[in-house]
């Protein structure tokens, strides 16, 4: 019995499957129809559409934070303003004509994702070249992005008028699902693919796990980390693209305004360590469902948005302390276990 | 230069009023039946250690002999399991819980990786803990004052007592260390490697400060793996060897040769004259070397060597922990960018700048240290074992799922590793079978060249046989193979020629023919020095 | 005959000699700190030159600088501390902006007394820090992840006290935050024939006050010095006898009652509680002790640099203010600018150091 709890326990997607488990439970107790489907003029509506919809640029944005993580056991704080910086040069790109964009809107969604990847390289930079600490690097743009985003839109709110630029951020017509839903899914899989078809998902565990056995191996450890926060700021600019698109507008002080916290608190309920190694997508991203329904529910019992991040930081620092190694030596320690010395003789 | 016999022409009276009378040749310090094992292991078995006041006492074995658990028990890094500690200035026996304590005690450790803060001020790293104070303010003046008064009695007074550590060189902050132990009148000094990362001038000055300090009473054990030095400095030698004590003997009694014998185990007899098994006489030093080595030198751990490797050779590294071994084997791959000399592969020049160059010659390495530098511990077994060669192909050319489950399942069943699942995570497979994992992972590059650094430690006897005869196929099908272990006679059996090392210096080579036991202990030791000093 | 220990000798005399003997007295720390004090006498002279029209030559205008920035100057000094240890602490904005919603709701919903309510965000200041402090010394977990769920804990319970703004309507705390300490003999005439005479608030006094106790502390107390030990090596500080957990859950204790002593200078600089007050304090708390020195790394860092690094934001404030035309997020550009500048600065000394070993 004790081995196949230990089993379950140990299985890498526990976590979120249990956390979303919880929370898809307690709101169904709150709200009777939580689960109810409706089909509205070819759309479909309900909590859990909502749900999904919303949890899209969270999960993109866990995509690239699980991988920035496993590689480097740190963590990028830079998400929210990169984002930002990215929904910036979009707008003041496309520009707020109700006609016509002033270039093509192709071209304007690419400089933005240019811009973030940009962001990303530079951080890479500075993690996997100049070794600083991946959060005391990432506090960069973190400080500096939304200052840039306020220059590019000269400190004002950009608006962009054309009715087609929201599809983006609602709905393909004709189609019941909200666009960033597949944008998100298509992410997921093309990211999945590309760690699985070539060997860059296990040399990104590798270097995780344990960085001078992959040294030792071939590995170039320096190029994968630079290459994980690259593909972070990419994923921060296509969730900026998103979010942009919902507001039909640039916000520099409000897009994605503490997202990063959410992001991470993304990863680490998706049952990845914060210290790196392992890594599973499919967990993050059930881990930013779990949240966009833990907000959800928090909003049913007339939470307000300001007061929301209490919750979350509760969460937060429950994980890590069940993640922490005293902790744990802590608990063995009053279960009688005598603490294993891990030292060999010499 | 044997030990003990330098005079300092120069000798300042604040030191001697460091001391105050300690007895001399009296016992300071007594360790008796001292046991102490760890989950699946005996680290220390009825060891018995005694140091003397004014002496320095060299405590020498080889890997697992216990000389790192014995220190520790004595300075409360690890709990006193079986035994009794005594020293000449307590009535009671001595457990020590804590390092701390232990210098309260009157026991300090000067470590090879110095363990002082960088950022602080020499003078405060003398005295951080225990600062001076005036009207409950710390008093500057008196930090810097005190510290300059010790400094100037180990003949360091060019020293800024103001400056941080960091501004000065290892040696000199082995020294500030060595004042903070003095400082707390320490009884007891053990130097823990302390030459690694000194330059020769250097380690003078500190067998200089040693013997000073021992003209005043201080018992000194010196831990080092370099014979030269031992000899040189030291009055003492205790030699252990797996968790017992083979030995106490005066330094001026004992051979180098028998030193080198007891530490391996081994009998040494002058006279006989034990061959190894004739074989097929086969000389592969023919034709053009595999690898050829010139002059190629890594700073501070190996020094500049010239080594030619044959295909379908298999050489052996003799040489006590710490001669150099996987230190000149970790050069050639890379693993420690050379910082002199050339590499010719195949009579081509080639420059390694890491491991993949050389993965892309076709070398392999299984490096010593399995756990910190092979095991990848959440990856599966399959994976564990296949990463290297994919790393080798590169990024872009995956292996497909049933070329990974192929190779994993030959390698398995040539090794003999015990896995219910090749998909379960590495770390669940026991200490023995996980190392033989990393064996297949390097065995499946199918390299030209291939460094084993002590593969057959932690396996099972059975399995030891299986690896050597393996080695054996491998050099007759033409791979080019450098073998590196602790056991001769291992050696003895698999290699056909022997590169000797002492001191972090290749100082011979021993053919097939000369490969002996007693020919490769006497290569270590450098017999010929004994007869040279008076 | 002393060891000369590659001790470089300048050619030039007299003048040459004494020049060395100024660089052996200084430590490359000092020339941080010595950089960093030109750079604000630098960047304020300037002021004084290009706006001399608009006033920026007047006391008033050096005085501002402590003003408005009393509550940055206690909080900077707080994080100074914190990252000499090697940690760092995000969550002081938010703590500033709940201490300000707390005392603005203490007082006028709850008839609290002011100094009553002002012990009372003292003393949770205190217990903050102290749960940030044991997570992170005792169940050693990363300050910037907890300190970052603190930020995020204080920012929404702001909002759960209150989500409009409150004003302060307290007599003694507006008495205490209007009273005003002239210095007369700094006192200039305008153009139409007013004395004007320079003044500051209380809160300046207490700023300054905070800072010279903590820099006796850092310099002259085993506190403070163990402080800098387990910055500079965990492990040596271990080693030679000092109580690592203990000495940074003290140091975070000692920052969370900073933070809301900051969040009550702040508040008798405002006047009210609102929500997003303080959002984005942490950064400019950062960035004074990065350019005054402080190094990220832990082991490095000095309150006096913090002091001027606050400084040079102020100038830099004042410049945008000052000039008029451009918008006040400026202001935070350059600091994050300057900032990432002394970051790169600081890593790349890193690498040089660990190359010449």
């Amino acid at each position: 019995m004790k081995k196949t709890l230990k089993k379950i326990t140990g299985f890498q997607l526990f976590l979120p499957i249990v956390a979303l488990i919880l929370v898809l439970l307690f709101n169904m107790i709150k709200t009777p129809d939580f689960f109810k489907i409706t089909v509205l003029n070819g759309t479909l509506y309900g909590f859990m559409i909502d749900i999904i919809n919303r949890a899209s640029e969270l999960a993109i944005l866990a995509i690239g934070m699980t991988l920035v993580v496993a590689s480097s056991a740190g963590t990028d704080i830079s998400v929210g303003a990169v984002s930002a910086v990215t929904a910036a040069i979009i707008c003041y790109s496309l520009g707020p004509d109700q006609q016509n964009y002033q270039m093509p809107y192709l071209v304007g969604i690419l400089l933005g994702l240019l811009g973030g990847v940009l962001c990303g390289m530079w951080n890479g930079l500075l993690v996997a070249k100049m070794r600083i600490q991946p959060m005391v690097a990432t506090l960069i743009l973190f400080t500096a992005g939304r200052g840039i985003s306020q220059l590019i839109c000269a400190g004002q709110i950009i608006h962009v008028e054309k009715e087609s630029y929201r599809i983006l951020g609602s709905f393909i017509p004709k189609v019941p699902l909200p666009t960033p839903v597949f944008v998100a899914a298509a992410l997921a899989l093309v990211t999945w693919l590309v760690l699985k078809k070539t060997a860059l998902g296990m040399y990104i565990q590798a270097i995780g796990i344990n960085r001078r056995a992959g040294r030792l191996i071939g590995i170039n450890s320096q190029l994968i980390i630079f290459m994980t926060y690259a593909y972070c700021g990419l994923c921060s600019g296509i969730a900026g693209a998103i979010m942009s698109s919902r507001i039909a507008a640039c916000d520099a002080n409000n897009i994605g305004l503490n997202i990063e916290l959410d992001a991470i608190l993304a990863v680490a309920l998706g049952g990845n360590s914060l210290g790196g190694g392992k890594f599973s997508l499919l967990g993050s991203i059930i881990g930013a469902i779990t949240i966009q329904a833990l907000t959800t529910s928090l909003y049913a019992m007339h939470v307000t948005a300001d007061q929301l991040p209490i919750y979350k930081a509760i969460v937060v620092v429950i994980i890590v302390t069940l993640q922490s190694a005293e902790f744990r030596k802590w608990i063995s320690s009053l279960q009688g276990k005598r603490p294993v010395k891990a030292k060999v003789a010499s | 230069m044997a030990g003990g016999k330098d005079h300092l022409p120069f000798f300042s009276n604040e030191f001697e009023n460091h001391f105050g009378n300690l007895n001399m040749s009296n016992e300071l310090l007594t360790m008796r039946h001292i046991s102490k094992s760890f989950p699946g292991v005996v680290a220390l078995n009825n060891v018995d250690f005694t140091l003397r006041s004014g002496e320095i006492h060299a405590l020498m074995g080889e890997n697992g002999a216990g000389k790192s658990t014995l220190i520790k028990v004595l300075t409360g890094v690890e709990e006193l399991e079986e035994g009794e500690i005594r020293v000449s200035w307590l009535d009671h026996p001595l457990i020590n819980h804590s390092p701390q304590e232990a210098q309260l005690n009157g026991i300090s450790t000067v470590y090879q990786e110095v363990n002082l803060c960088p950022n602080l001020s020499v003078a405060e790293n003398i005295f951080i803990g225990r600062e001076p104070k005036k009207r409950g303010m710390i008093d500057w003046k008196a930090m810097n004052d005190n510290s300059r008064k010790i400094l100037r009695s180990l003949n360091l007074s060019q020293v800024d007592v103001t400056k941080s550590l960091e501004h000065y060189s290892i040696a000199i902050q082995q020294m500030v260390a060595i004042a903070r132990a003095i400082d707390i009148e320490s009884k007891i000094l053990i130097f823990d490697e302390p030459t690694s990362s000194l330059e020769e001038q250097e380690t003078e000055k500190l067998f200089q400060i040693m013997n000073q300090l021992k003209e005043k009473g201080v018992g000194i054990i010196f831990i080092t793996h370099f014979l030269e030095q031992v000899y040189e400095v030291s009055d003492r030698i205790t030699v252990l060897r797996n968790g017992e004590l083979v030995g106490e003997s005066l330094t001026k009694d004992l051979p180098r040769v028998q030193l080198v014998a007891k530490m391996l185990g081994k009998e040494f007899n002058d006279l006989a004259a034990i061959k190894k098994e004739t074989k097929e006489k086969v000389n592969h030093t023919k034709g053009v070397p595999l690898i050829d080595a010139r002059n190629l030198g890594h700073r501070g751990t190996i020094k500049p060597f010239s080594l030619q490797i044959y295909p379908g050779e298999v050489v052996g590294l003799a040489g006590l922990l710490g001669s150099g071994r996987s230190e000149l084997a970790r050069t050639i791959y890379g693993a420690d960018k050379p910082d002199s000399g050339e590499l010719f592969v195949n009579t081509k020049k080639v420059k390694i700048n890491a491991p993949i160059d050389a993965m892309k010659e076709r070398m392999g390495y299984l490096p010593e240290d399995r756990k910190e530098e092979g095991v990848i511990s959440d990856l599966s077994v399959k994976e564990n074992i296949f990463i290297a060669l994919q790393a080798r192909k590169g990024m872009l050319k995956p292996l497909s799922n049933k070329e990974q489950t192929q190779l994993a399942e030959k390698y398995i069943k040539l090794l003999n590793i015990k896995v219910a699942n090749i998909d379960s995570p590495i770390k669940q497979l026991s200490g023995g079978n996980q190392q033989k994992v990393i064996l297949a992972r390097w065995l499946s590059t199918q390299p030209d060249f291939l460094i084993l650094d002590e593969p057959t430690r932690g396996i099972d006897v059975g399995t030891k046989t299986e690896i050597q005869k393996l080695v054996l196929n491998l050099a007759e099908e033409g791979m080019a193979i450098m073998f590196i272990s602790s056991e001769i006679d291992e050696m003895i059996r698999t290699v056909s020629r022997m590169i000797v090392l002492r001191d972090r210096e290749k100082v011979g080579e021993l053919s097939e023919e000369e490969m002996t036991q007693d020919h490769i202990m006497a290569a270590i030791a450098g017999g010929e020095r004994d007869e040279e000093d008076a | 005959m002393d060891i000369q220990f590659a001790r470089k000798t300048s050619s030039k005399g007299k003048g040459g000699i004494m020049i060395n003997r100024i660089k052996e007295k200084i430590d490359e720390k000092t020339y941080l700190l010595i950089i960093t004090i030109l750079m604000f006498i630098v960047m304020y002279g300037a002021g004084m030159i290009i706006f001399a029209d608009k006033g920026f030559a007047k006391p008033q205008m050096f005085l501002n600088l402590f003003v408005n920035n009393a509550g940055l100057i206690v909080t900077a000094v707080g994080m100074t501390m914190v990252m000499i240890t090697g940690g760092i602490d995000i969550s002081v904005g938010s703590v500033i902006g709940l201490t300000c919603m707390m005392l603005a709701y203490m007082m006028e919903f709850m008839n609290v007394p002011a100094f009553l309510a002002i012990l009372i965000v003292l003393v949770f200041g205190i217990l903050f820090g102290s749960v940030q402090g044991f997570l992170i010394a005792y169940l050693k977990e990363q300050p910037f992840i907890v300190t970052l769920a603190g930020m995020f804990f204080c920012r929404g319970l702001t909002a759960v006290i209150s989500s409009d703004m409150i004003n302060i309507s307290n007599a003694t705390f507006l008495k205490i935050a209007q009273a005003k300490i002239y210095f007369p003999f700094l006192s200039t005439v305008n153009k139409k024939g007013k004395v004007i005479t320079p003044f500051i608030y209380p809160s300046v006094v207490i700023a300054l006050i905070v800072l010279v106790v903590i820099y006796l502390v850092l310099k002259y107390t085993k506190f403070g010095r163990a402080i800098y030990a387990v910055g500079g090596n965990q492990q040596s500080a271990l080693l030679m006898g000092l109580n690592v957990r203990s000495t940074k859950m003290k140091t975070y204790v000692l920052n969370g009652f900073l933070a809301s002593l900051g969040g009550v200078l702040f508040a008798l600089n405002t006047c009210a509680g609102f929500v997003e007050q303080g959002r984005g304090f942490e950064m400019e708390a950062i960035a004074s002790a990065v350019i005054g020195g402080t190094l990220l790394t832990g082991g490095v860092g000095n309150v006096i640099g913090s002091l001027f690094g606050v400084l040079i934001k102020g100038t830099i404030e004042s410049f945008i203010t000052t000039q008029g035309t451009l918008s006040s997020w400026w202001t935070r550009i350059v600091i994050s600018l300057l900032l990432a500048f002394f970051i790169v600065l600081q890593s790349i000394f890193a690498s040089i150091k660990s190359k010449n070993r």
